[in-house]
């Protein structure tokens, strides 16, 4: 037997995929620019999905010959992994679930492994098989390496959504001039409540209100937390010169309170949104009877 | 679908979102087992702030949901939280209106005492705290109860 065919016979499973893929890298290529997972997301020109699909290919070689075919943190890895990650994205996008994006990229395995059966036809089936495990391995890494990826990218989504969410769900509406009102819903946990307190007293201060509504119709469950963070944007819009009404406590919310203990003794409270705006128009009152009396005045 | 795996059930209590949790599962539970209105947000509050004893003062623990029946057939739900914190040195002045270690208003250990029917505290310093607390449903009133 020539002394280099004893070599190859000697090369590992790993090394001897890696240097299968760089022989076969084309066809490889070629053949997955037809799958869903490439042929969806590079719908420009084949060529583009071809070429994605060269670089991948590099990639799995280069993790294939450092024997790494087990390490979903294989240096190999690194140049594609924004790619895959983009790829993964736009599946999801697209309305697919992981599950879905996942047996997409299992479909890519089977093009490579029939290349690579049919490389190795010479070889005894031992050597065979292992080869073609040392494959199966690669690529479900390569699974692996895209889903831990986009779900990354998902949890940053979620993130990026929470936070919007939190600027999303205060709006400071102008009731009047000079009267202010929060909406308040859902949860008031400290980064919320920071939000709040934050929104109301810049409209207060933008706005030059003397009244400020936070209606809590929309709040769930009013704590010893969330009273306490009521009182901390009620002394605070004080400070900056303005009144506070707290309404919308429903009758439920308001025994749980008595019993609780807590006490809001210090905070104006209504039972709804609209007696609270009364309250305040009767606080301003003067101004606002006067108002169409001027316009009389006037004529 | 089991109704019994809706109400009982062992929560995490490790982080604020954690706490949205035992919330939202208390207040499903507590109306499947039949509490009205005001008896459920009365034990979804109490929740609330044992939970947040768990996470902030006991460095988070559990909270375990069973449904309970009295010798008398009435239903109940029993809410056990624990933790392996460092414990209540002094539970009657952990227990007193307005007495806090931290910087929360320190009612809601008392204050969740009021907020259920019955209430039991075990807890030995340096090795951890479980607050057990029931609420019964209260007969209905209405004439027509039907559910
Ligand atoms: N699970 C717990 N582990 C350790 N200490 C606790 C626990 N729960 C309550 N405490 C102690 O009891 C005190 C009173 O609790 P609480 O009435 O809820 O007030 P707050 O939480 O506002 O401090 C706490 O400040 C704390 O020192
Ligand atoms: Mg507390």
């Amino acid at each position: 037997m020539p002394e280099h065919e004893a070599d190859t016979t000697h090369s590992t499973p790993a090394r001897e995929v890696g240097d299968f893929l760089r022989r076969r890298r084309e066809q490889i290529a070629q053949r997955w620019a037809d799958e869903p997972l490439f042929r969806t997301v590079f719908t420009v020109s084949r060529d583009e999905a071809v070429d994605a699909g060269r670089v991948i290919v590099d990639a799995l070689a280069q993790v294939a010959d450092a024997q790494r075919i087990e390490d979903p943190d294989a240096a190999g890895f690194t140049g594609v992994r924004e790619q895959l990650a983009r790829m993964g994205a736009a599946r999801s996008r697209a309305g697919l679930s992981t599950t879905q994006v996942s047996s997409e990229l299992a479909a890519l395995l089977p093009p490579v492994e029939n290349l690579l059966v049919a490389d190795l036809e010479q070889e005894d089936s031992e050597r065979r098989r292992e080869c073609a495990i040392a494959l199966s391995v690669l690529m479900g890494t390569l699974r692996l390496v895209t889903m831990q990826t986009a779900l990354s990218e998902n949890q940053a989504l979620i993130d990026r959504q929470r936070l919007q969410l939190l600027e999303v769900a205060t709006p400071v509406i102008k009731l009047w001039d000079g009267i202010v009102a929060v909406p308040l819903i859902g949860t008031l946990d400290s980064a919320r409540s920071q939000v709040v307190m934050e929104t109301l007293l810049d409209a207060v201060v933008d706005q030059h209100a003397r009244f400020a509504i936070l209606d809590i119709t929309g709040v769930p469950t009013v704590d010893s937390l969330v009273a306490q963070h009521l009182m901390k944007t009620v002394a605070a819009a004080r400070l900056m010169g303005a009144e506070c009404v707290v309404s919308g406590i429903r009758p439920a919310i308001a025994q749980t309170i008595v019993h609780l203990g807590l006490d809001l003794g210090t905070v104006k409270t209504r039972a709804s949104l609209a007696d609270a705006l009364g309250y305040c128009l009767n606080e301003l009152g003067a101004n606002i009877v006067n108002a169409p009396a001027e316009g009389a005045v006037r004529r | 679908m089991d109704t019994a795996a809706d109400v009982e059930a062992r929560l995490p209590i490790r982080s604020d979102m954690d706490l949205a949790w035992v919330r939202q599962h208390v207040r499903q539970a507590a109306t499947r087992v039949g509490f009205g209105l005001v008896d459920q947000t009365k034990l979804v509050t109490a929740a609330s702030e044992l939970a947040r004893n768990t996470l902030v003062h006991g460095g988070g623990g559990v909270l375990e949901t069973t449904r309970v029946t009295a010798a008398d057939g009435t239903a109940g739900l029993r809410l056990t939280f624990s933790d392996e914190g460092p414990g209540i040195p002094d539970l009657e002045r952990a227990l007193s209106d307005g007495y806090t270690s931290g910087d929360g208003l320190g009612m809601g250990l008392g204050g969740s005492r009021r907020l259920v029917h019955d209430f039991e505290v075990d807890s030995t310093p340096g090795a951890g705290t479980t607050v057990r607390v029931t609420s019964w449903v209260s007969r209905p009133v209405r004439p027509r109860g039907g559910g």
